[in-house]
């Protein structure tokens, strides 16, 4: 069989929507990174968007009101870790690990009692988010099937990508943001309140994790599922690490899981068992994460993430 | 808000962990009264199906797996380190104890002695790969060891769906393991794993406050640098402790299999959700082996206390993940619980 038979259009259409949470989950993670705050709840708030995206698509009708549910309550959602990490001192690892255990619990008690189901919740009310034709270039071959059809989510998803690049390292604020994580107490010194950047940094993180949560219910399949979020917060945990807090190095190593995970789902459509296929994408970030490390002890003997984890 | 105006809300006088589960019970019933129910006749049902004599059998029965877990966690923990792959851990265990139990010729005792060798010693093999992985390359072990849970629960689910099924049940499952692999009952639902648990949480305390070895985890654990400077070899120390760590999550699979399962089931070991409940009993205790253990039997009292809870009054048991999280969620922002990072 010829590549370009394996690879289907439709197949990178699907690789390109399902890059979105984790991309926007591993921009969350970067903005944290760079003030200071390790963030591993991604798990939990893209699980706690996704959920509040369905409760508010199928409330208001709307698939707009799912995305700002998604938004408003992944807010309140990760006022635990913006307060929690910053003002009261917490261990951020410890207050992730209880952020999403709390989500995993939380969305699967809610999911029983408003919606009196176990397991998946689906109803014609759920109002999907709606993919964006682009009639220019529709039927163009290839760049059809990438730039069309897609939510709004993924185009704002990667215009944000490139918007917190250019404010990270072309703006006062970015420059700001990076002496925060760099140094916090010289940043004082300057002037500028530590915690209070990293409180509204991991606020305005949740808020993008938030959006990728919808882009995760409603994205695709408007659906709510227990745990849903299967792992994909923890791989943008590791596009973040892989990318070393910068958004485009991060927005790269989304994009090869993204053709990971749908090399596993083209895997399974030739008859291999989805128990084998749905590891794939896992299995590559282990191994971009092995090669990554072993480069980078070849230049520096020991420049750990986990003394800064 | 200023550090200064934080400090002042503090109360001393009542211990933290106290003031957390009071807070975790406080949110909660807040929750069960939102959501239309009554969070007294709720917290009762949960006293009486974990503490009512008659229910004493479950609440130890489902307290061996996690105070195993509990363990699991709190090993790596006392040295600052964590653990988060206990899922693959007690996979491993649970499958290798099924198929040695399945395929070794070996008579009655030995037959169970070898099972849980060979899952104690393939889940210990396996839980050390993560800490040589970050000794050797760097590769931070706190994401490795849930990375890794992935695959090896896929090619378990695999394994056990297609070569090893039982084709006699329409489930992903292997075979029943014979008669002479099953650990012995005690009475009831409780079998001789709770005494293979006991000593091995014995093992653990005794090795933290009595042995050399402990010594030099609880010193990493304050102190790292301190410790390697002192002569520890962290490397081998990293590898030592995430073994030991493994094989008790190997032995707590096994003991599920042979001691309940009486075969590999997809799935049966993971949806208790023994590893997290486990880590953050751990995390309560701040990995202190006494503690830990008190915590573990703490949240397993609440688990088998919610499954009463739910067939009583219809509210999920769910609920007692939330209560969980949430006292811990209240130490690690208030009273610093958690790894001592330096």
């Amino acid at each position: 069989m010829s590549l370009m038979s394996f690879i289907t259009p439709s197949l990178v259409n699907s690789a390109v929507q399902s890059i979105t949470p984790i991309l926007l989950a591993a921009l969350a993670g970067t903005l944290c990174g760079r003030v200071g705050v390790f963030n591993m709840a991604m798990e939990g708030q893209l699980l706690v968007g996704a959920f509040a995206a369905v409760v508010g698509s199928y409330a208001t009708g709307s698939a707009l009101g799912g995305v700002l549910f998604a938004i408003v309550f992944t807010v309140l959602f990760s006022l635990i870790l913006a307060y929690g990490a910053t003002v009261f001192k917490g261990d951020s690892v410890v207050i992730c690990i209880g952020m999403n255990l709390l989500a995993a619990g939380l969305t699967a008690y809610l999911l029983r009692q408003m919606f009196g189901v176990s397991g998946t919740f689906s109803d014609p009310g759920i109002v999907g988010l709606t993919k964006i034709r682009i009639d220019a270039i529709n039927t163009i071959p290839w760049i059809g099937w990438i730039f069309s059809r897609q939510t709004a989510i993924t185009w704002l998803a990667w215009i944000l990508t490139a918007a917190v690049t250019i404010m990270m390292f072309r703006t006062p604020l970015g420059l700001r943001m990076r002496g925060v994580g760099e140094d916090a107490s010289a940043a004082g010194t300057m002037g500028i309140d530590v915690t209070r950047y990293r409180v509204l940094t991991v606020l305005f993180a949740g808020g993008l994790t938030g959006l990728g949560g919808a882009q995760l219910s409603l994205g695709t399949v408007s659906i709510f599922s227990e745990d849903m979020s299967a792992g994909r917060g923890w791989i943008a945990v590791v596009a973040v690490m892989l990318g070393r807090n910068h958004p485009l190095w991060a927005a790269l190593a989304c994009v090869l899981f993204g053709v990971a995970d749908a090399l596993s789902v083209r895997l399974q459509s030739q008859g291999l068992p989805n128990q084998l296929t749905d590891i794939v994408p896992y299995v590559v970030t282990l191994l971009a994460l092995a090669l990554s490390h072993r480069k980078r002890l070849k230049r520096r003997a020991t420049e750990t993430i986990t003394a800064h984890a | 808000m200023s550090e200064r105006s934080v400090r002042a809300f503090r109360f001393p006088r009542i211990p933290a962990v106290p003031l957390a589960i009071g807070i975790g019970i406080l949110i909660g019933g807040l929750l069960v009264l939102a959501s239309g129910g009554d969070p007294i006749a709720a917290y009762r049902e949960i006293l009486i199906g974990a503490l009512a004599p008659q229910n004493w059998p479950n609440t130890l029965n489902w307290a061996v797996p996690l105070v195993g877990m509990t363990l699991v966690a709190a090993l790596p923990l006392r040295g600052g380190m964590v653990n988060l792959g206990g899922d693959g851990q007690l996979v491993i265990g649970g499958l290798v104890a099924a198929l040695a139990a399945l395929y070794l010729p070996l008579p009655g005792p030995l037959l169970i002695a070898a099972s849980i060798l060979c899952a104690m010693v393939a889940s210990g093999l396996y839980a050390s790969l993560a800490a040589w992985g970050e000794t050797r390359f760097g590769i931070p072990m706190l994401i490795s060891t849930l990375l890794l849970s992935y695959p090896v629960i896929g090619i378990a689910s695999y394994l056990v769906g297609f070569p090893l099924r039982d084709m006699a049940t329409g489930l992903a499952q292997t075979r029943m393991i014979p008669d002479a692999a099953r650990l012995p009952v005690i009475s009831g639902p409780l079998n001789i794993g709770l005494i293979l648990m006991i000593v091995v949480a014995a093992a653990v305390v005794f090795y933290d406050r009595r042995t050399v070895g402990g010594y030099e985890l609880r010193m990493r654990g304050l102190n790292a640098k301190f410790a390697g400077y002192g002569g520890v070899r962290l490397a081998a120390q990293q590898v030592r402790v995430m073994f030991a760590s493994g094989a008790i999550a190997g032995l707590v699979g096994a003991i599920l299999v042979l001691g309940s399962l009486y075969r590999y089931q997809d799935g049966a070991l993971l949806t208790p959700g023994y590893t997290w409940s486990g880590l953050m009993a751990a995390l309560l205790a701040g990995g202190a082996p006494l503690g830990a253990i008190a915590a573990g039997l703490f949240f397993a009292g609440l688990q088998t206390g919610g499954f009463a809870m739910q067939r009583e009054t219809a509210i999920p048991r769910v609920l007692t993940m939330i209560l969980q999280s949430v006292i811990i969620l209240f130490l690690a922002i208030r009273h610093g619980v958690g790894r001592k990072s330096s």
